[in-house]
């Protein structure tokens, strides 16, 4: 269907004899409190030259399955079921016996490129033994070599013949993970598991790597276990997905049917908690509440219902099967049934699949400081010229300097009051740099950082402590953010003693702040630890929103959580920023959030922002080159949009800021500019493009400005 | 402009929020702080409160006991040089015949204050410079860790010598700096490399944007966090700075005869360990009773600053079992 086959004429996917068949598997592990029981009955099938997406939150289970597809569970885990690969039982083989497999017929594309290099080897030893393993006599370690080059070329690495000899460290995430595909499709494997590819990379790089799997699929025809968190890529790459939720298959089917006709409500609340780059403004995110269920004794029943909106009494009797649901025998659809495991998925059908209906979400408050013009409302923040930049020194005795990293290069923005601006980038682009910067409070190296309107630079102690209650941080991570070791009470309490308040109004502040928070205030005397992620994410908040604060930087605060906890807090965020009227410096890789939740947004690329203006005109017309390839690389979460969207594809990977690049820093990886002819080119390479309204100067009412002299609009989405 | 926007900003410390949990909801009247929650966890710990009763009943011994004891450490029964444990003499009597019961308590009592001080110093000591060196980093550390080193490099016994005509005469608790002085250096690199580590955590960087002072930030977030090295540092230094003390004594610092401590009792008798245990065995037993005591108060401890640690919710998790809830112990191991 949306799969690239060009060079393999592989035959239906439902043809009789898959590549993989697992049936009932089971997997528990021994832990403190009893077995975790992580796969319960699994049973799914892959043919030849599908791709099956695997979804589900940590710990739903689907990485444990495929590692026991891949026989590299440890000891003490145990497995149960069946697992044939074109027939023959994987299940009970003995290590040396599957090893013969393993590599050669299945292949396995790891989360983390870095830990699944060995450093101490070269990429092209590595590929080559990835060869030479399987290959026995028959392979000599020159011809190896000369396929380790073809391989590297295959999935993209410039200059292939140079890079063989490259050690892992010397390559970016992204090239290293494209290193990793290239070993496991060495041996021309029949299927390829893939466990979350690209969670670690930048968008942009996602969406390279995606296209090269696409490719080594179409080259080897291999079957393609995609398992992901993210439902935007499954939409893109996958034939028929798989949800899973506490250890077992919730729902399974088409591509899709599954994102067009959800019937389960599980995945239907999935699917509503994601923001989407394409929504139209005010949808509403859907959180689901509560978490799922401790694998180690579960209730009878459904693990989703004391999740679910749906949920009767019935749902708690015993847990449904994974059954076929009416309304997809139709002709043409030999993708497989449409299962669900859910008794309600007739009234869902009913009832129709809008996801906002059924969880009773609401948009968020109007905030009373929307009503009055931006220009009028008091500057929270605002940064003008701001540079920062690292010495770069070698040696260890004789230290010398041997460079700059121009880490933030003349950064301006302002944020006003009740209005969250948006600051997006690829990692390694200067934007938390720039937080760290602003929330250093110190004069900085050049340009000025204001907060309410007074300058940073020449702060006494007294007057920072006092700018430090009005300005206030969320990090990225909940888990690092918060003291083990401190009950959340203290927790809260801290900023409040640091401004010197008394124990009674701390005491009578921080249940105050655990209801605003959605959180019992009774809760307040556990350790952070006994708290899961999206909680902990709402403690941090509380403890920002201590000293009622008139701006919040937000260090990508969602993307460590879950996406249907994801949805909580968003909602949480905006929420508080209507009701408080607070500023929001929401800093996130994630664009599709940022245009959730901001009101403006500002693209950084290489210390520099290329483009700002408001939301719906940054997204609605792009003009940055830079800003519409980021955009292009979103997945949407919608099978039918995302086989019909063009891709902008960035070549490479971030230049150095110790050497940017001359006149535009981004000409180097630009679309336009390699559209250019020659004397055009110049004025890139010359010039550094400078910041100006957006459309050529006289629609000066439309809050937009761009960096780039070809600047035009692409529509990306 | 200004008034429009005071209105919008509101009265911002009251709740708006529609909250699913109501303000009438009864609440505790104070909430529960790190302090009142480790005391808790502590107290809930037996073991911890077994070691700590010993504590105190050593003690008590040590000092209670001239009241009733027949004998005093001083005195010597020119009758009974060299006897088993009797009626009169409950330990036994040395050489020249002296008391053992006497002497073993009167020992006690400086050992306990000199263990205890020492590896609560000693630790302090360690965590101070450590934690300072690793939080400020820079000039502070490489003049600290300096300090370490040369300390490291030069004997103790050096030192000692040097300092020993100014301390000649002195109270004993000079000794107990001196010991502490000597076995804080390890420990300090040990530290500091685990500040390193913990100043860049995001919750120190969170706690350092809101504006707290250095030193709070070192004495709430980073000490807390190296405890259970700390604690297990101190309860080890207890008992190796009593038997070290009777190493000092032997070179004429410290205890002198004819007072007496566990670690010179200890030295004393060993020698004749086989054909007069009960020289040797009452002072050594004790010794490992006291540190055996210290080390579960230091287990105790660790496990209530712990919030990962079973400790604190042992007693819950097994009334749970006892009920039924939890199914029973798996099989461990075992793959299909």
């Amino acid at each position: 269907m949306g799969v690239v086959q060009p060079l393999v004429d592989s035959p239906p996917a439902d043809r009789a004899d898959p590549v993989l068949e697992v049936r009932d598997l089971e997997v528990s592990f021994p832990s403190e409190d009893g077995r975790v029981r992580a796969v319960r009955g699994l049973s799914y099938r892959v043919g030849p030259g599908e791709v099956l997406g695997i979804v589900g939150e940590s710990g739903s289970g689907k990485s444990v399955s495929s590692l026991a597809v891949m026989g590299l569970l440890p000891p003490q885990a145990r497995v149960s079921g069946s697992i044939r690969y074109r027939g023959r039982e994987l299940l009970g083989l003995s290590d040396r016996e599957l090893s013969r497999t393993r590599g050669r017929q299945i292949a396995m594309v790891f989360q983390d490129p870095l830990s699944a290099l060995t450093p101490v080897y070269t990429v092209g030893d590595q590929i080559a033994e990835a060869l030479l393993v399987h290959a026995g006599r028959g392979l000599s370690r020159p011809a190896a070599r000369a396929r380790s080059v073809e391989l590297l070329d295959l999935v993209g690495i410039p200059n292939a013949a140079a890079a063989v000899r490259s050690f892992p460290h010397e390559f970016s995430g992204g090239m290293r993970q494209r290193v990793v595909i290239a070993m496991a499709i060495a041996n021309d494997p029949d299927l390829i598991i893939a466990d979350e590819p690209t969670t670690a990379l930048d968008v942009t790089v996602q969406a390279q790597v995606l296209e090269v799997l696409k490719t080594a699929q179409a080259l080897t025809g291999a079957g393609i276990v995609l398992i992901t968190h993210d439902l935007g890529v499954v939409a893109g790459m996958a034939d028929r997905v798989l949800v899973m939720y506490a250890g077992r298959a919730v729902e399974s089917g088409g591509v899709d049917e599954i994102f067009a006709r959800p019937r389960m409500p599980y995945t239907l609340g999935l699917l509503g908690s994601i923001p989407r780059l394409d929504a139209a403004a005010g949808r509403p995110l859907v959180p689901i509440e509560g978490q799922p269920p401790s694998l180690v004794d579960l209730p009878p029943g459904c693990p989703f219902a004391p999740r679910c909106p749906l949920a009767v009494p019935a749902c708690r009797d015993g847990e449904p099967e994974l059954t076929p649901v009416g309304g997809d025998d139709n002709a043409g659809n030999h993708r497989g049934k449409h299962r669900a495991a859910c008794i309600r998925s007739i009234e869902l059908a009913r009832t129709g699949v809008d996801p906002v209906a059924i969880y009773g979400a609401a948009p968020p408050p109007p905030s009373p400081v929307a009503a009055v013009p931006r220009e009028r409302r008091v500057v929270a923040l605002r940064v003008n010229g701001l540079v920062k930049e690292f010495p770069m020194t070698k040696g260890a005795v004789l230290r010398r300097r041997v460079g700059t990293v121009h880490a933030v290069d003349g950064v301006s923005f302002d944020v006003r009051e009740g209005e969250t601006l948006g600051l997006v980038g690829e990692s390694g682009c200067g934007k938390s740099t720039t937080v760290l910067e602003i929330l250093g409070l110190e004069r900085p190296m050049a340009g000025t950082v204001e907060v309410l309107g007074t300058d940073v630079a020449t702060l006494a102690r007294a007057d920072r402590t006092r700018i430090r209650r009005d300005l206030q941080v969320v990090f990225q991570d909940p888990m690092a953010s918060l003291d083990p070791r401190l009950p959340i009470r203290d927790v809260l309490a801290e900023p409040m003693q640091i401004q010197g308040w008394s124990r009674d109004r701390i005491d009578a502040r921080v249940p105050e702040l655990m209801r605003l928070v959605g959180m019992a205030p009774a809760q307040a005397g556990r350790y952070p630890a006994e708290f899961s992620g999206g909680q902990r994410q709402r403690i941090c908040i509380a403890r920002a929103l201590a000293l009622d604060p008139k701006l919040l930087v937000l260090d990508e605060p969602v993307s460590a959580l879950d996406v249907s906890i994801q949805a909580g807090v968003i909602n949480l965020l905006e929420r508080l920023k209507a009701e408080l009227g607070l500023a929001y410096l929401f800093v996130a890789h994630d664009l599709s959030v940022v245009r959730h939740i901001a009101d403006r947004v500002a693209v950084m690329y290489l210390g520099k922002i290329v483009e700002i203006g408001a939301v719906e005109q940054v997204f609605g017309a792009p003009q940055h080159p830079y800003t519409q390839a980021l955009m292009s690389a979103i997945p949407v979460p919608d099978p039918a949009v995302e086989r019909a969207r063009q891709r902008i594809l960035l070549r490479g990977d971030l230049p150095s800021p110790a050497d940017p690049p001359s006149g535009c820093r981004f000409r180097t990886r630009c679309q336009r500019f390699a559209a250019l002819d020659p004397e055009h080119r110049e004025r890139c390479v010359d010039q550094e493009p400078p910041r100006e309204p957006a459309g050529g100067g006289p629609n000066r009412a439309v809050d937009h400005e761009v960096a780039c002299h070809y600047a035009e609009v692409v529509r990306v989405v | 402009m200004a008034s429009e926007l005071a209105d919008v900003s509101g009265p911002r410390t009251t709740t708006v929020a529609p909250s699913p949990f109501p303000a009438t909801a009864p609440e505790p009247e104070r909430s529960v702080t790190r302090g009142r929650l480790v005391a808790r966890r502590f107290r809930r710990n037996r073991l911890a409160l077994v070691g700590l009763s010993v504590i105190v009943l050593l003690y008590a011994a040590a000092f209670l006991s001239p009241l009733f004891a027949p004998w005093i450490y001083t005195q010597f029964d020119y009758t009974a040089f060299l006897r088993p444990p009797s009626g009169s003499h409950w330990f036994g009597t040395s050489q020249i015949g002296q008391d053992v019961f006497a002497q073993t308590m009167r020992g006690l009592q400086k050992s306990l204050t000199i263990g205890l001080l020492v590896g609560v110093i000693s630790t302090t000591i360690a965590a101070v410079v450590g934690a300072t060196a690793g939080y400020f980093g820079g000039l502070t550390d490489r003049v600290l860790m300096w300090v370490v080193d040369l300390l490291l490099v030069l004997p103790a016994f050096l030192i000692l010598a040097v300092a020993s005509p100014a301390l000649r005469g002195r109270s004993w608790l000079w000794l107990v700096v001196l010991l502490a002085l000597f076995t804080w250096m390890i420990t300090a690199r040990i530290l500091r490399g685990m500040t390193f580590s913990l100043r860049d955590r995001e919750f120190v960087k969170a706690a350092r944007f809101m504006g707290t002072p250095s030193w709070t930030i070192i004495r709430r977030h980073i000490l807390p966090n190296m405890a259970s090295l700390m604690i297990i540092d101190a309860t080890v230094n207890v008992g190796q700075a009593i038997l070290l003390e009777a190493g000092l004594s032997y070179f004429g610092f410290g205890v002198q005869s004819p007072d007496v401590s566990l670690g010179t009792l200890i030295s004393d008798g060993s020698r004749a360990s086989l054909t007069t245990p009960w020289l040797f065995g009452f002072s050594g037993g004790l010794l490992v009773v006291a540190v055996l005591a210290v080390n579960f108060v230091g287990d105790g401890l660790r496990d209530a600053l712990d919030p990962s640690s079973r400790g604190g919710r042992r007693r819950e998790r097994r009334v749970r079992r006892r009920g039924g809830a939890t199914p029973a112990p798996a099989r461990a191991g075992g793959t299909a």
